[in-house]
């Protein structure tokens, strides 16, 4: 059967390791005609900035080309068509799909369709794997090391998918982890349950001050309206957390902050010209690892 | 194990499954599982019958027809203490525990409004977690878990 790469878990630590090491490779020499003649859709369904022309931009310089669409309405799906005939269809023409759908769960039954690898670039609030590898290897270029690091997530650590996946991954190396958050928005009693179990150390804090010094990693999320059913809600919690460059003066040299992108208000622009502002950056090793996946996932890497 | 037998010779039936120990309020729930709605066979259903080890139970007999274990043990999801009674020539011939299926197909909805499960024609697909006695059941597709009793 092909393989696909839906959610974190379907990648043993070994193979997170070879991605991250072929990821290296790439951001060495980022231009590599290895899937010359290979064609590669990418279906996003959903809006997207970073995922999608890093996504475009890492099929481009494999040397494969792209077909695709940025939005479904000028497609056959707002004739009703369905995800199971479109997925069909697609697969028959490309040798990989790449897709983004609202839906949760979609992703997994496109790659039960599919007669090519599919990888989900987002699949509403649950799983974004791309990005939680490249929040990996970001964390690995900057420490020199995944083991043994202290990664204190702060904002939305209820809705945000990308805190709780990596917390997944980040489990394969023996972290410690603070957890920074308002009261509404504290880290699920399943992913705690997940660390306990595995015997990894955490704490909880309200206070964005509290863990700035001690930790390796500050990985900072956006408070994301679009979760929220209650507006008020929203409101209360919108802007609980502002980091500015003043507050990083007893960080530890080597801490590195990270952020999903996009920003609203939770990291000020004066951090961006501070040593320990790295989401830019991060963003860019989006494209590495993205060729990493796509050439692992066809057999050429 | 007296009390069941005579029960049985009540209701005399000939050749089939009785199901018994199904929780009262579950009995609908069954046979909605087992897709005994509509079929031709002769049911007798019993419902709030005194029951020494559990209050009140539920029962339901089907004549000429016999489950495989697959069928059986989706029951569990719902009556994990039912004993399942095969009838032939108006003897118990065999009496089975229900085994906890490790997944289900095609049975039960997910409770996330926003899985693919919900909004296009896919057949559901679960993990079932026993943990503390609950049972919740992850979802393949969305990988959010659904409380059981909010699920039926």
């Amino acid at each position: 059967m092909n393989k696909s790469l839906i959610s974190i878990q379907d990648f043993t630590k070994d193979e997170i390791l070879h991605i991250l090491e072929t990821a290296r490779e790439f951001e060495k020499n980022r231009t590599q005609n290895i899937l010359e003649g290979k064609v590669i859709a990418c279906i996003f369904f959903e809006p997207s900035t970073r995922t999608r022309l890093s996504f475009e931009t890492a099929v481009n310089r494999l040397g494969a080309k792209v077909i695709g669409f940025s939005d479904a309405s000028n497609t056959s799906v707002s004739k009703g068509e369905t995800l199971k005939d479109t997925i069909k269809m697609v697969s028959n023409y490309v040798d990989m799909i790449i897709m983004r759908h609202p839906l949760e769960g979609s992703s997994r039954y496109a790659s039960e369709i599919s007669s090519v690898p599919v990888v989900n670039a987002g699949d509403g609030a649950n799983q974004h794997p791309s990005q939680t590898l490249l929040d990996l290897y970001s964390i690995m270029q900057t420490q020199g090391r995944l083991e043994g690091l202290s990664i204190n997530m702060v904002g939305d650590l209820k809705y945000g998918r990308t805190t709780h996946s990596l917390l997944q991954a980040m489990s394969h190396f023996n972290p410690e982890f603070v957890f920074t958050s308002p009261d509404s928005l504290k880290m699920p009693v399943e992913y705690k349950d997940f660390l306990r179990k595995k015997g990894i150390r955490y704490s909880e804090t309200a206070s964005l001050e509290e863990h700035l010094d001690d930790c390796d990693i500050l990985y900072m999320t956006r408070v994301q309206q679009e979760r929220f059913t209650d507006p008020m809600e929203y409101e209360k919690v919108k802007g609980v957390y502002r980091l500015e460059a003043s507050m990083l003066k007893n960080v530890r040299p080597n801490m590195k902050i990270l952020h999903p992108l996009p920003r609203v208000c939770e990291i000020d622009q004066d951090v961006d010209d501070t040593p320990y502002a790295y989401y830019f950056k991060q963003a860019e090793n989006g494209l590495y690892v993205r060729m990493a996946i796509i050439s692992y996932l066809l057999g050429y890497r | 194990m007296e009390s069941i037998n005579k029960e049985l010779k009540v209701s005399a039936l000939e050749n089939g499954t009785v199901l018994d120990h199904i929780p009262a309020e579950n009995v609908y729930k069954a046979l909605d599982i087992l897709n005994l709605r509509g079929i031709c066979n002769q049911i007798t259903i019993g419902i709030n019958l005194n029951s020494k080890l559990y209050g009140k139970k539920g029962i339901i007999k089907i004549a000429d027809r016999f489950f495989e274990d697959d069928e059986l043990n989706r029951l569990a999801l719902i009556a994990p203490h039912a004993t399942v009674n095969i009838i032939k020539n108006f003897q118990v011939v065999k009496k089975k525990k229900l085994v906890m299926p490790e997944e289900i197909e095609g049975i039960a909805k997910c409770m996330n409004p926003k899985c693919i499960t919900n909004h296009q024609p896919v057949r559901t697909r679960f993990t079932v977690i026993e943990e503390n006695n609950e049972i919740s059941l992850l979802c393949h597709y969305c990988e959010k878990r659904s409380d059981i009793k909010k699920i039926y």
